[in-house]
């Protein structure tokens, strides 16, 4: 039985490695739901989300079929390399260790960070001087720490909190002037449920790398690499005509 | 000492972790650490004294509330009670436009206040219990010369049970040094906060800690140095004769 189980395992590693790449007419996507805004089922059971309708765009501009596998996350990479499905287009971010089991497109978005004032906010773009003397509350050993640290640590008070509660309460109590956040924790902590009280200040922001990582990426098998070359050409395109702008501002910008 | 520098240099110069900037941030929480332990055990003392004459008075109305006041900080965690005064007031309708609201909207005050009243709920029980053990002989003695009631306290009973007190205050320092750990929860970046904040910048939490540890032992040995040469010079006579 292992001897069986060894042949089989091996002569699948060969056919893998001589494979050639083969043209898709219908590209498979593996999805972990739910994770707001960017993947998410509708009160009917259709699947939404950034991700999703991006997805879809893509297959659009490329002229192919797609369609949507969910699966848990701790088994979203097996289930690419077993061919559940063809592609990965689930929030994950890019990072060195994931490169080794599998090739990502690129980047095709950063979760961006958001400064958050109370609505009568005198600050309107964050810079050395607007925030001097000003006091900024961020969460302690986040990204947004680290950022706001070294750009505006000289010139003004940063407290650190442990959790974003306690970050919310200081800023219902008025010891904030600003805070920092990811912007998906910002939108539902403080512009979701205080109506009005809270404005976003600036505009989002999710550059430079050096702070806010590689972004999330398209997952495929390694040697798709001409799959993934044609999902990178289309997202220049959708880039420059204005549909993945569309697409951001209906995700990631709240009326104001 | 060349040597020791060039060696000193070398051992720094491979970390990414102790730069100057880093350091910075450590000295900056000594010298918030440092300063809201003196302060809160300066002011603790000041009111502990008073505070311990009353509680060890036979008048009811003078001992009781005191009694009440060092029960309730002394059988709550110094953490709630810090989570009070900074957080808890927040929700006292309007009190941002009192003037109340320009000592508690920065968290160094706040922490003051409940470091404050803590310690000095504990130094007046150190002291309550080192005036009850006022020798009677001492007091009968004081009577016998006709010393009035407040004569007696600053002469007799006063200055001998400071020195029965000092080795339990001793210990109540040290302890205002270590509870001043939690000040970082009020965002106040004190030794520990730092040491948080360095822990959660290189994800490097031996080093951190073990830094902040060092500093604090350090300080601790400052405080028992000081007062092991106070106890030789004010308890000199309890020392056995040769």
């Amino acid at each position: 039985m292992k001897k069986l189980l060894t042949i089989s395992l091996l002569s699948a590693a060969v056919l893998a490695g001589t494979a050639q790449a083969r043209d898709y007419d219908t590209v498979r996507f593996g999805v972990d739901v739910p994770y707001e805004p960017m993947e998410y089922r509708l009160p009917n059971g259709d699947l939404t989300g950034f991700d999703i309708e991006l997805g879809n765009a893509l297959c659009d501009e490329i002229g192919i079929d797609c369609t949507w596998t969910v699966q848990g996350w701790d088994g979203i990479i097996p289930g690419l390399l077993a061919r559940k499905y063809d592609a990965i287009m689930s929030s994950m971010t890019i990072n060195d260790q994931r490169r080794k089991q599998v090739l990502f497109s690129d980047p095709y978005f950063t979760p961006p960070s958001a400064w958050f004032a109370p609505a009568d906010s005198q600050i309107t773009v964050p810079s050395k001087q607007t925030l001097e003397g000003k006091t900024i509350g961020v969460q302690r050993g986040t990204l947004q720490d680290n950022y706001a640290t070294d750009m505006f640590g000289d010139v003004a008070d940063i407290n650190r909190y442990s959790t974003a509660d306690d970050m919310v309460l200081d800023m219902d109590a008025g010891r904030l002037d600003i805070v920092f956040l990811d912007f998906p924790v910002g939108k539902s902590t403080l512009l979701d449920s205080n109506d009005g009280d809270y404005k976003i200040v600036g505009k989002m922001i999710s550059e430079p790398k050096k702070y806010f990582g590689d972004g999330f990426g398209i997952a495929f098998r390694k040697r798709d690499k001409e799959l993934a070359e044609k999902f990178d050409a289309a997202l220049d395109t959708l880039k420059e005509n204005g549909t993945y702008d569309k697409l951001y501002k209906k995700y990631f910008e709240t009326k104001q | 000492m060349e040597q020791l520098n060039t060696w000193f240099t070398q051992l720094l110069a491979d970390n990414e972790i102790f730069t100057a900037q880093t350091i910075g941030y450590y000295a900056h929480g000594l010298a918030n650490t440092a300063q809201l332990v003196l302060l809160s055990l300066l002011i603790g003392l000041m009111l502990a004294v008073p505070l311990a004459i009353g509680r060890s008075s036979s008048r009811p109305w003078v001992k009781w509330p005191i009694f009440l006041y060092t029960y309730v900080f002394r059988g709550t965690p110094l953490l709630i009670q810090l989570y009070i005064i900074y957080y808890g007031v927040v929700f006292v309708d309007g009190i941002q436009d009192t003037w109340l609201w320009l000592i508690l909207e920065k968290p160094f005050y706040p922490a003051l206040i409940a470091f404050t009243l803590n310690t000095a709920a504990y130094t007046t029980e150190i002291f309550r219990g080192a005036i009850k053990a006022t020798p009677r002989g001492e007091i009968e003695a004081a009577r016998a010369y006709g010393m009035s009631q407040a004569k007696m306290l600053r002469r007799i009973v006063l200055p001998s049970a400071f020195r029965r007190a000092l080795p339990a205050y001793g210990n109540e320092v040290i302890f205002m040094l270590h509870a001043s750990a939690i000040a970082s929860v009020v965002t106040i970046m004190d030794l520990t906060g730092a040491a948080r904040f360095v822990y959660a910048r290189f994800y490097a939490p031996f080093d951190a800690f073990l830094f902040v540890a060092a500093i604090y032992l350090c300080l601790t040995f400052g405080i028992l140095y000081l007062f092991r040469y106070l106890e030789k010079r004010l308890l000199a006579h309890l020392k056995p004769q040769t």
